[in-house]
């Protein structure tokens, strides 16, 4: 770069700049995704049968996250129940 | 036993046979003796890079299958004596590569060399994966641009996973990052992702810059290594890595465009 360019008003930033940080979050996002067991989303739905035989929850009310740190696993499980006003 | 490297990207296009080609032939110039191997079973290219497309009589896929025996379908390099070339089949079907019959074929060839260079097919289909399975070393082939960072991460991962090292919990493959088609110039102006970035994005190792240069399609045309071109940057860069590969401490070069004049730098462009 040149040092007129600095004067130069209005210059946009180069497009790298937002190349790298689509890649920086896309990344992070393929890696979360790549670490997680097959198993999951077939967990994610008996989880689910289970609970409806007993309360009638949505087909989202259920959500899996699976985290892996350093020397950890965790599976987190997150279920939705109704309002009280809804239940049978 | 021989070191087995698998040059690797997920993306195609990006130099994966250029530079199995310069490493192999840098390799066996230092004095390794050194196979290179084409993975691209049906679309082979590796033979006419090499620049022996014409002495091709047998084949991996024949040699897998019996049909013929190693000794046959290696082809010795005309300018390099520690140096064979064992061509892809353009005619069978993908799934000709078995696992057994790779490991085998490695594990023959593993006797009398040094050093086995495999050129891996574009993706994550049966022949890249049977390419880096065996491997100890994976070259991962990179250009500064989004779609290929986020496939060589993709691959980093199936490196990691599916390789007999991985299988065996054995030492993992040791894998390194070469950066192709590279424009210090444009990296200046900001309209390409730098080396710092993209071994920020991917943490790897860096085994070479290899920059954007005419020598290379020069190379492919003739039929020769382009490593063998010594007065083209690229081919100095491809010597550079093989000796960065080996152990030597060699600075990177090639990475900031040309030095500027006095009138340029106060001006611009």
């Amino acid at each position: 770069m040149g040092l007129l360019d600095y004067f130069r008003a209005g210059r946009p930033k180069g497009s790298a700049a937002v190349a790298k940080e689509r890649l920086q979050i896309l990344v992070a996002h393929d890696r979360r995704v790549r670490g997680r067991p097959s198993y999951l989303p077939k967990l994610q739905q008996e989880i689910l049968a289970v609970i409806r035989k007993y309360v009638e929850v949505d087909m989202n009310a259920v959500s899996v996250n699976y985290e892996q740190e350093a020397d950890q696993e965790i599976l987190e499980l997150n279920i939705v129940l109704p309002e009280q006003a809804e239940r049978a | 036993m021989a070191r087995i490297i698998v040059i690797t990207s997920g993306k195609g296009g990006v130099g994966k046979t250029t530079t199995a080609a310069a490493m192999a032939m840098g390799l066996a110039q230092r004095g390794h003796r050194t196979v290179v191997i084409d993975f691209d079973v049906g679309l082979r290219n590796l033979d006419l890079i090499m620049g022996c497309e014409r002495r091709v009589v047998y084949d991996f896929v024949n040699v897998i299958n019996g049909e013929a025996n190693l000794n046959q379908a290696l082809i010795r390099d005309k300018r390099c004596d520690n140096l064979y070339v064992l061509p892809a089949s353009q005619t069978r079907d993908k799934d000709a590569l078995t696992k057994e019959g790779v490991g085998k074929v490695l594990e023959d060839l593993g006797q009398g060399h040094d050093y086995v260079v495999c050129d891996s097919p574009a993706g994550i289909e049966h022949g890249a994966t049977m390419a880096m399975y065996y491997a100890d070393d994976a070259v991962v082939v990179t250009n500064p641009e989004v779609s290929s960072v986020r496939d060589s991460d993709r691959m980093l991962g199936i490196l990691s996973s599916k390789s007999r090292r991985a299988e065996s919990n054995a030492e993992p493959i040791r894998e390194f990052l070469l950066l192709t088609r590279y424009s210090g110039e444009r990296v200046e102006r900001g309209e390409m992702l730098s080396v710092d970035d993209v071994q920020e994005i991917l943490s790897l190792n860096l085994l070479g810059v290899i920059p954007e240069s005419q020598a290379v399609l020069n190379a492919s045309n003739a039929g020769v290594p382009v490593i063998l071109d010594h007065d083209s940057e690229a081919g100095q860069a491809y010597g550079d890595m093989v000796a960065r590969y080996l152990g030597d401490d060699v600075p990177m070069r090639f990475i900031n465009s040309a030095k500027k004049g006095f009138f340029s730098r106060i001006f611009g462009g």
